[in-house]
């Protein structure tokens, strides 16, 4: 009955002194703003990140040979010798602890280990030899270098054959690990180019790949079949196309069988398509025309290798069976590898998993947001002092009113409640107009940052919530302070 | 049940200005006042005026005494019940006229039977007839600060008549007015006394005013010094009612 009454009152009240009200407000609106900000923006990227590890899949491991980081200061070394080699032609290069000439032609680079001697000699794309002791040396083909799924670090030597898994490797280590695994994914990024027919054409990217790919990938068939064991061990010139591909150079024929031709800018391949995936956009990218879009076209890996500079894996990706412990089998294949790789000082093998890594991006994000959440906390408690302070300043200007009150009759309890929803009101509004700009910064910060914008429905009802408690807290001393008064001063008062 | 709205005996009421000095404001009142009366408490400056005013208001306790107010023993009730006392059975009409800011005189009206309980149609029935009786119809939707003097008072003569009090107590009524509005307020009350049969306490040291009352109880140092019948009063009405023949 009187809630009504006071809310109305509250608000020609606030109404009265518009400038004075959103003064008193302003703190709670900042505070219940960057709440409302980080964590719409969190959000936000903690979706993306977890839309784009769903794509991938969570629980993979990927192999991935790198350098050893104990090695980084010889990066560096060899990093300037790169660099004189490219700039004087012919020159030898001597670094700290090394006696080492290296000669390049024909836009060849000479790489160099710290710690041992060794002399680089490449010529039009031939291998470098290897010098002592299991350290690589020689040359890489200009235009060679990275490959596959990249490679981490700023590392500028670049590994060899020799350092990298070989297939049998790989094969041995699935058979050591075959109650764990499930599949073991290879590929190899080949070309891009388009594929044409008399009158369109469609970008494409070739990726070599082996048969456990599509079940790491979560690759669904919709006609026809993926790459079999026979067509990589036999080398064939087969494909599987997606069906964006498949519906804009076929139409309505039937795509099996078919032979494509993929032109790049220097070479024309012809494949047969044996199979038709359905494409699905990953994670995070914009939507583009079907017109423009790229799609993959697998083909055995082992016809990728051909053409490509490494004969060898550098990475490749284990799906577990179901219920293996990612975390304790990434554990074990590392101490597999680091055995497997215990003779190569330059190089090693890592396993790792995106379990991790989701973890400990999860684990900064939740700092940051603790961070900033802390600062909100800090203004909004700011706020909630000053809504207090503009409180106990209201009931001191209506002496005489809350005299006049309860000389009308008004209960102490009537003159508490009446300040109290006052303050309520102060502070409800504040965080009202606190999440409308917390919604709208977190929108502008997510779209800046290039994710969608998610702001689940709890976190404003919370937000809401606790501005209405921040009313109570703080409305509550000044509100005990006038029911208190008594009448016969308070009628008095000047 | 008697017919005495008010029956005070023996009301001391004493400060404590530091632990020793005891002060006696009122030295042992005794008052009556019947049903349907006008009564006005006169007495200069520091005679203790204003501490009765706040006893017979039930804004106050006295020290010691008994105070039945319509057969309501106030002494012995709590703050709330005083609170219930003052809004149901006293109609207070202050000098500063105390009209709530930023609410309309409608809303002013009401306000009295918001704390008593009643549903909002009542409450704007009841607070539109009473504005009707003080001549304010027209100006119910008019905040304080919209208001004259006198329509400022007349409008808390409403707000005090509302719950159909036993007293209206009047402090000072026309204090703060011209003597052309006051005798306006003035000749309100007597409307109120007559019409309604109010018993109305009026609170004032013009002696003018007192004279216009049915009974003149003077107050001084604390003591009532005469109660007395007012001739003049009686002859007024007299010759009002001859005015009227």
């Amino acid at each position: 009955m009187f809630i009504k009454e006071n809310i109305l009152l509250a608000i020609a009240g606030l109404k009265s002194n518009k400038m004075r009200s959103l003064l008193t407000m302003l703190g709670i609106i900042i505070g219940i703003a960057s709440v409302i900000g980080v964590v719409s923006v969190g959000n936000a990227m903690t979706s993306s990140v977890n839309s784009q590890m769903a794509s991938m899949g969570a629980t993979n491991i990927t192999v991935n040979v790198q350098e050893k980081s104990t090695t980084s200061t010889t990066s560096t070394t060899s990093k300037n010798n790169t660099a004189g080699n490219s700039q004087g032609g012919n020159k030898g290069t001597q670094a700290a602890g090394s006696t080492q000439s290296g000669n390049a032609q024909g836009g060849n680079k000479g790489t160099q280990a710290a710690g041992s001697t060794q002399s680089g000699n490449a010529q039009g794309g031939n291998k470098g030899t290897q010098a002592g002791g299991g350290i690589p040396g020689g040359g890489i083909p200009g235009g060679g270098g990275n490959f596959g799924g990249g490679r981490q670090g700023k590392s500028s030597s670049t590994a060899k054959d020799i350092d990298l898994m070989t297939m049998a490797q790989i094969n041995t280590l699935q058979e050591n690990f075959s109650d764990e695994i499930s599949s073991i994914s290879m590929n190899e990024s080949d070309l891009s180019g388009k594929v044409k027919n008399e009158t369109t054409y469609a970008n494409i990217n070739t990726v070599g790949t082996n048969v456990g790919y599509q079940d790491v990938k979560s690759i669904a068939m919709q006609k026809g079949r993926y790459l079999a064991q026979n067509d990589i061990d036999e080398v064939k010139n087969v494909a599987v196309v997606s069906d964006k591909l498949a519906t804009k150079i076929f139409g309505t024929t039937d795509p099996i069988g078919q032979d494509i031709k993929v032109y790049t800018s220097n070479a024309i391949f012809t494949y047969t398509v044996v199979g038709v995936y359905t494409y699905k956009a990953s994670g995070n990218s914009r939507t583009t025309s079907d017109d423009n879009l790229t799609t993959d076209v697998y083909i055995p890996i082992t016809v990728s290798k051909k053409t490509a500079t490494n004969k060898n894996y550098q990475t490749f990706t284990i799906k577990p069976k179901d219920g293996v412990d990612v975390q304790t089998f990434t554990t074990e294949l590392s101490t597999y590898l680091s055995t497997l790789y215990a003779k190569n000082n330059k190089f090693e093998a890592a396993a790792s998993n995106m379990e991790s890594m989701l973890e400990s991006r999860t684990s900064m994000m939740n700092t940051v947001s603790l961070a900033i959440s802390g600062i909100a906390g800090i203004s909004l408690l700011v706020g909630g002092i000053g809504v207090m302070n503009i409180m106990l300043v209201s009931v001191t200007e209506r002496t005489r009113e809350i005299g006049t009150r309860k000389a009308l009759g008004a209960k102490s309890s009537h003159i508490k409640m009446q300040f109290i929803v006052e303050s309520i009101i102060i502070c409800t509004i504040g965080g009202i107009l606190g999440i409308l700009l917390g919604l709208g910064l977190g929108a502008m910060g997510a779209k800046a940052m290039g994710f969608v914008n998610t702001v689940s429905p709890l976190v404003i009802i919370i937000s809401f919530g606790f501005s209405m408690f921040i009313g109570v807290f703080f409305g509550y001393y000044p509100a005990k302070k006038a029911a208190e008064l008594d009448p016969i001063e308070a009628l008095r008062y000047e | 049940m008697s017919n005495n709205i008010i029956e005070m005996k023996n009301i001391i009421k004493s400060f404590y200005i530091g632990t020793p000095n005891q002060i006696n404001v009122l030295k042992g009142i005794d008052i009556t006042v019947k049903e349907g009366e006008f009564v006005s408490i006169i007495g200069t400056s520091g005679s203790g005026k204003s501490t009765l005013m706040n006893i017979i208001g039930a804004l106050d306790r006295a020290t010691s005494g008994e105070y039945i107010l319509d057969d309501t023993n106030i002494n012995d009730i709590s703050d709330d019940g005083l609170s219930q006392v003052r809004n149901k059975q006293i109609g207070f009409v202050f000098q500063t006229y105390n009209l709530i800011p930023r609410s309309s005189a409608l809303k002013n009206v009401e306000l009295p039977m918001l704390y008593y309980g009643m549903n909002k149609k009542d409450r704007r029935e009841r607070a539109e007839e009473l504005l009707e009786l003080v001549g304010m119809a027209d100006r119910m939707s008019h905040q304080p600060n919209e208001l004259s003097g006198g329509q400022k008072q007349r409008v808390a003569i409403a707000r005090a008549l509302v719950n159909n009090p036993s007293i209206i107590l009047a402090d000072e009524p026309t204090g703060a007015l011209d003597s052309a509005t006051g005798r306006m307020v003035m000749d309100l009350f007597h409307k109120i006394h007559e019409e309604e049969g109010k018993t109305i306490v009026l609170i004032t040291h013009n002696n003018e005013l007192a004279e216009e009352t049915q009974r003149i109880i003077t107050l001084r140092d604390g003591n009532i010094t005469s109660v007395a019948d007012n001739e003049k009063y009686y002859r007024r009405f007299k010759e009002e009612e001859k005015i009227c023949l």
